[in-house]
């Protein structure tokens, strides 16, 4: 109260003249400062995209829509989304169920904490190709994993999971699940601890407590992990080509986009099958930050009035 | 059920609640025996000794790591104690889980869920209760009606100001008719004004509905103003209990006067005792006239204590006992009186309340009645 007064008088004081250079004197500071994002953003960003979805109505042949018909009508070309789906959806809906639990259970984990977190996050750091690599000797048939399955005498013949779709699952859950737990960590860890106990002094057992409170206080932190694991498993391409079935199953549209631009060097086609992608991923996320709205949007704990 | 519905009746008790007749507490008796808390080396709570009767209102009272926050924790249930035992109405509760306990609980943060209305809020407990729909509109009702925000129902905690917040966790915490109350420094989050309105009203609505309280708190004021008893504590060791007026007027220790507003302490020896009066010597070589309590003998290190309201100003008294002369150091005026800093023969900094204008250099002539210089002796080291 007393400051909103002190700083309004010295405002009257100001006189309106010297008030406006003020003004575009900080405005003129803020661009400043704001440019070189500004135009990171605008190089790498907003002018490819642009470029790519002007190139995309520009086809070799046919007329301004004849790539993304040529797309949808070619049955091979379609089924690329739904394997891409079949990739990412499953691989980012896992990893949260893992993750939401695990993250609920380390909320209040002093010790050890740092240990736990730092094992979860070594995979972000090896990149999907150097996992691929060390998948493909760990589950080929005369690698370890089935030697010692062998050994213990569970098989006879070598599981396949390699060169299919479950490597390609199992690499993306590798590379994804430490950005999943880590968001919906921080996420758990500042909600308020006071309020799961306001729910036990008010009878709720523990799943009553999980169920009613904290996780619809995570669910910001869930849609906002899963946007994120689904945008990265979308675009997959180095471990479906390594560890799956490029030519079947796992023939991704990542994968398409590349083989139109780089191997029939139609960019245009390319650029058709980019922009398709785009769309559906952001189709995706709008469906799930709209739902997420729906549900619960607001602080995670309320300070004083 | 119907007769826990009852309990909640006074629909406008707000207003008239001290005309109906107060509700019977909801537990006979509260009994604590030697409840123990560690914290690794750190000793939170040793041998809290506590019976509370249904109805009462008990203040533990003591400054930050105290151990007060720590008793309370243990009583709700959320705290294990290493040791002790809680019983109500003679039943062992020390391994009950908190939610069947039925107790209530206010936190010091307000601990409202933040994607619930106030509604929901309010009705969460009795949903976890499965008490049927219909009922539960009707206790949140009344329970809204009677903090006074019936109108704020649907909205969402964020959107109220703190004391409206706190009135709703008081809500939510009654409206399940809990055995015992438990508040933890409910009121240090309010501005001064709404601090001394929530204090009514919480005395209030402990008188109306015939709650049994327990209540955290380091403000003295607090304590002394809300409590039936108080529940003077330090470094994890109940100190003193007492009504209020008991333990304002007859602090029990040297740490129990300084605590509840004696802000003088003077480190003294004891030159002779003569039954109840006692004559002291300070550090400087002063003999001050006072009242012994607890045992003490001559030669003994004691503590004299004085409240700066307690003394008076100008030549008075009988003859030079108890009487003094010093500078005003420093003037503090607080509105309902002024407190000076006084340095005198016997003190440094000698703390004066009075209603008259001075100013800092000023002469001043001290009387300290004998009946109001209380004696203690010295605390133990690390006390």
């Amino acid at each position: 109260m007393a400051n909103d007064l002190l700083t309004s008088t010295t405002a009257m004081r100001v006189a309106p003249r010297r008030q406006f250079t003020r003004r575009l004197r900080n405005n003129l500071t803020t661009i400043c400062l704001l440019s070189p994002a500004l135009i990171l953003v605008l190089t790498l960003f907003i002018y490819p995209l642009f470029y790519g979805l002007r190139l995309s109505f520009d086809p070799q042949t046919g007329g301004m829509f004849s790539n993304y018909s040529t797309f949808f009508s070619d049955a091979r070309e379609r089924a690329t989304i739904g394997n891409t789906l079949r990739l990412a959806l499953p691989a980012t809906l896992f990893n949260l169920a893992v993750a939401i639990p695990l993250a609920y259970r380390m909320r209040r984990v002093a010790r050890g904490r740092r240990l736990i977190t730092g094992l979860f996050v070594i995979p972000m750091t090896l990149g999907t190709v150097l996992i691929a690599q060390g998948m493909l000797s760990f589950f080929a048939p005369r690698g370890w994993f089935n030697k010692t399955l062998e050994l213990l005498q569970i098989t006879d013949d070598p599981i396949r999971l390699v060169h299919n779709r479950t490597g390609v699952l199992i690499s993306l859950t590798i590379a994804e699940f430490p950005v999943v737990f880590l968001i919906l960590l921080g996420f758990v860890s500042g909600i308020d601890p006071n309020l799961e106990r306001a729910a036990q002094m008010l009878g709720a057992g523990a799943w009553q407590r999980f169920r009613r409170i904290m996780l619809p206080l995570m669910v910001p932190g869930i849609a906002t992990a899963f946007a994120l694991s689904f945008v990265a498993t979308f675009a997959v391409f180095p471990s479906a080509v390594m560890l799956g079935q490029p030519a079947g199953e796992t023939r991704v549209i990542a994968l398409a986009a590349w083989q139109a631009a780089y191997e029939r060097f139609d960019y245009s086609a390319g650029s058709a099958i980019a922009i398709i992608m785009a769309a559906i991923e952001v189709a995706v996320l709008a469906i799930v930050l709209g739902g997420r709205s729906r549900l619960y949007r607001g602080p995670s704990s309320v300070g004083k009035g | 059920m119907s007769a826990r519905v009852q309990d909640l009746r006074p629909t406008d008790a707000t207003t008239d609640a001290t005309t109906h007749r107060r509700p019977a507490p909801r537990i006979g008796r509260l009994r604590i025996r030697n409840l123990t808390k560690q914290f690794g080396d750190l000793a939170a709570l040793r041998d809290f000794d506590l019976d509370v009767q249904g109805g009462e209102f008990i203040c533990l009272l003591g400054p930050s790591g105290c151990g007060k926050t720590t008793a309370l924790n243990c009583i709700a249930g959320l705290l294990e104690p290493d040791q002790g035992e809680i019983e109500v109405d003679g039943d062992s509760i020390v391994r009950t889980p908190s939610e069947r306990r039925r107790f209530g609980m206010v936190f010091q943060n307000y601990a409202l869920f933040p994607h619930l209305t106030v509604g929901r809020n309010v009705a969460f407990g009795l949903e976890m209760q499965r008490i049927p729909k219909a009922q539960i509109r009707d206790r949140v009702d009344r329970v809204l009606a009677l903090v006074r925000l019936q109108e704020h129902r649907d909205k969402y905690p964020a959107q109220l100001s703190g004391g409206q917040q706190q009135r709703i966790a008081i809500a939510r915490a009654i409206v399940i008719e809990p055995r015992l109350i438990l508040m933890d420094e409910p009121l240090s989050n309010l501005d001064a004004m709404l601090r001394l309105e929530m204090r009514t009203e919480i005395r209030k609505l402990h008188q109306a509905l015939g709650l049994t309280t327990i209540y955290v708190t380091h403000d003295q004021e607090e304590a002394l103003s809300l409590s039936d008893r108080v529940v003077l504590m330090d470094q994890g060791v109940i100190r003193q209990v007492g009504a209020p007026r008991e333990v304002y007027l007859k602090p029990a220790s040297a740490y129990a006067a300084n605590f509840l507003g004696s802000r003088n302490l003077i480190p003294v020896r004891v030159k002779a005792v003569v039954e109840n009066e006692i004559q002291v010597e300070t550090r400087s070589g002063v003999t001050l006239t006072g009242t012994a309590r607890g045992t003490i003998a001559t030669g003994d290190e004691a503590i004299a204590s004085i409240r700066p309201e307690h003394i008076e100003l100008g030549a008075q008294g009988n003859g030079a006992l108890n009487l003094f002369s010093g500078v005003v150091q420093s003037v503090e005026f607080l509105g309902q009186g002024t407190e000076l800093s006084v340095e005198s023969q016997f003190a440094d900094d000698l703390v004066v309340r009075t209603d008259e204008e001075w100013s800092s250099g000023d002469s001043i002539e001290l009387y300290l009645p004998p009946q109001r210089v209380i004696v203690f002796p010295a605390e133990p080291q690390g006390a």
